[in-house]
């Protein structure tokens, strides 16, 4: 079994994200260490991409801004390794990135320094069922587990997907792109449903969630919470000093969900 | 070309978010219906033909000609078109596609505005409600296209994320499109994006190589050596080519936008200057750096400043079949002018670019060479810009 799957084996997995180098990868590793410690089950690392077109606002400004200071795939890669072998991280952690930034590191090269680093996972929004093979039969090699998503729109191609999934599915709650929403119209319960009749690939969903109360409904349904940009706004908040109160919001999520 | 998963070459396919698949197969099984069924095509030619004015002219550049000493110029006259360019072509057939899909709503990108101002005029005609994403600074440098898509009733938005230029106007589409996709479509304004896109835009767009090969053997009674049309995401490029890749005699050139010049950050030259990469729905090639970052890109022709290429250029730029020239800023503009005085004709300066390559190339070529040179617009809506370029200020 994956290190990922085994992360719901624990109840509910909260799965925060943040994205790498905004303020600067000190404060990015340092939010990590709080969210270990607070409970998330596996925490998603975005390597911030020029042109995120699946990202709302938030995020897409977290990322030009991690540019801007210079952050690099190179320097993500740096902080995994500080992560792993100086900070005591061991839950599972995820890249989230776009095509082009694995692509134009070499999909090889990537995904054996992400394996060799203790990467988990990559998901890449921009990455259909349709494109998969190109970086999933790579990923495969070197055990890392390319995650796929399910979108409100997925109708009849559910099976397909789920069907060849590995690590978690990642469920995109409503239309659009990343950002906070005080309501999600999408019926949930039927959509966990449908992938849940499936797989038994663990579920877990994420987009628009940012209170405690949004996160225990949505765990109902799901095998876990993902939440972005949420905490992205916290950082960019708090910058440097962000990551006592990642910690503290990672706190109150968990213990809405378990 | 493409095969079966939109790929020409290694070229194209469909990177875009899982939300947005089931609309792209959508518009694709709705694609392949209607393309080849008589009742569309009968509707979209009369549309071409009532409405925008086709076919456009074939046009002997006599004074051209003479000037420069070389081939035989003609100039394909797409800016004669209704609203002012060829991007009319593909907007009729999308409009008319989505209508038939049942579709209310059609958004767009646009860089130059002119594929705004082509949508906006579908929509008005269709009864459809239009937005339109422009980038801020092309908003300001073509402020005359902006009044003109409120004009015809649609909405424009400006985009102030990235380089408020083409490419974010395009990722702000996109964005929208995943928020709302039942009643809308996405009017992609190029022959690049998703697969079917890049092969829906080049059909539309073939009409001008159709009309231009039938012209061409009418007047000279033989094909063109050489055909050349301006490059940005290469719809009227490709529209221009598309009839002639298979006659290997016709030389096919694409003239893209160096900017302040190719050995300079300050480009557009895709082909000249990018690498492999995956953006924007589609595998081609891109202005980027070392890590794929999109590279900030910059032309004057705000409908040529887009980082990226069509797949199928990508597919005839790696098999040699066209090839892909780069045209300065001041290689354009004096081109701009050029055309005006001796022709008088002022072409969109996306379009002077392809006449700038022609005023090297023709001179160097016997005069029982044959060129056609596509006026993918005409320069009413650039004429503000030129002038600031050569330091004069006038009120729009
Ligand atoms: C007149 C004109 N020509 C050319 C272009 C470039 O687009 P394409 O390369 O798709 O023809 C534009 C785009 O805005 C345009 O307005």
């Amino acid at each position: 079994m994956s290190n990922i799957a085994k992360a719901f084996e624990n109840g509910k997995a909260f799965i925060p994200f943040i994205t790498c180098g905004d303020p600067d990868l000190e404060t990015t590793a340092q939010c990590i260490v709080e969210m270990q410690k607070e409970g998330a089950s596996i925490v998603e690392l975005g390597i911030p991409f020029s042109d995120p077109t699946a990202e709302g606002p938030v995020i897409m400004e977290a990322s030009l801004r991690a540019l801007e200071g210079g952050c690099t795939t190179d320097k993500v890669f740096g902080m995994v390794k500080r992560l792993r072998t100086e900070l005591g991280v061991t839950i599972p952690l995820v890249f989230m990135t776009y095509a082009n930034v694995v692509f134009s590191y070499g999909i090889e090269r990537f995904c054996q320094k992400a394996s060799e680093y203790g990467i988990d996972g990559i998901i890449l929004p921009d990455v259909p069922y349709e494109e998969k093979d190109e970086f999933d039969s790579v990923c495969r090699n070197y055990g890392v587990d390319f995650i796929s998503l399910i979108a409100p729109t997925s109708h009849e191609r559910i099976s397909m997907v789920a069907g060849s999934a590995s690590g978690f599915i990642y469920i995109v709650s409503s239309l659009g792109v990343t950002g906070v929403r005080s309501n999600i119209t999408t019926d949930i319960p039927s959509l966990c449903a449908a992938v849940k009749a499936v797989t038994d690939v663990p579920c877990a969903i994420g987009f628009g969630i940012s209170t405690p109360e949004q996160a225990a409904e949505m765990s109902k349904s799901a095998d876990g919470v993902i939440v972005g940009s949420a905490i992205v706004k916290i950082v960019a908040q708090y910058g440097k000093d962000a990551p006592a109160h990642v910690g503290e919001y990672v706190r109150s999520m968990v213990s809405a969900i378990r | 070309m493409p095969d079966s998963k939109g790929r020409f070459g290694i070229h194209g396919g469909q990177y875009i978010p899982e939300t947005l698949m089931n609309a792209v197969i959508e518009l694709e099984e709705a694609y392949n219906h209607y393309k080849d069924d008589p009742e569309f095509n009968k509707e979209l030619t009369e549309l071409f033909n009532e409405y925008a004015g086709r076919p456009s002219n074939l046009y002997f550049a006599e004074k051209m000609t003479k000037d420069l000493g070389g081939a035989r110029i003609y100039l394909k006259r797409e800016d004669l078109n209704h609203t002012g360019s060829h991007k009319i072509n593909n907007v009729l057939g999308q409009a008319l596609l989505a209508k038939k899909m049942g579709k209310t709503r059609l958004i767009a990108e646009t860089g130059a505005g002119q594929h705004g101002v082509a949508t906006a005029t579908a929509a008005a005609l269709f009864g459809m409600e239009c937005v339109v994403f422009m980038g801020k600074v092309d908003c300001e440098r073509q402020a005359l296209n902006v009044y003109r898509m409120k004009l015809l009733g649609a909405e424009v938005i400006p985009v102030t994320s990235g380089t408020a230029t083409l490419k974010d106007a395009v990722s702000e589409c996109m964005r929208e499109w995943t928020t709302r996709i039942d009643d809308t479509h996405y009017c992609l304004g190029s022959v690049m994006g998703p697969h079917p896109f890049p092969t829906i835009v080049r059909d539309f767009q073939a009409v001008i190589s159709r009309e231009s090969k039938a012209q061409i053997l009418e007047k000279e009674g033989r094909l063109p050596d050489y055909v050349l049309a301006c490059c940005g995401g290469g719809s009227n490029a490709i529209g221009s080519f598309y009839n002639y890749i298979g006659d290997k005699e016709v030389n096919l050139i694409g003239c893209e936008a160096a900017g302040r010049g190719i050995d300079t950050f300050e480009t557009a030259a895709t082909l000249n200057t990018g690498k492999l990469g995956i953006f924007h729905g589609m595998k081609s090639y891109f202005c980027q750096d070392e890590y794929g970052q999109i590279a900030p890109v910059y032309s004057i022709s705000a409908g040529l400043d887009y980082p990226g290429i069509g797949p199928e250029h990508a597919y005839l730029h790696d098999t040699g079949r066209a090839q892909y020239v780069a045209i300065t800023d001041d290689e354009a503009v004096n081109a701009f002018e050029y055309l005006s005085r001796t022709e008088g004709i002022i072409p969109a300066i996306e379009s002077a670019h392809a006449v700038a390559y022609a005023m090297k190339l023709a001179p160097t070529l016997d005069k029982d060479k044959i060129m056609i040179i596509t006026i993918s617009g005409r320069g009413d809506k650039d004429c503000a810009a030129i002038a600031r370029y050569r330091g004069e200020n006038i009120n729009e």
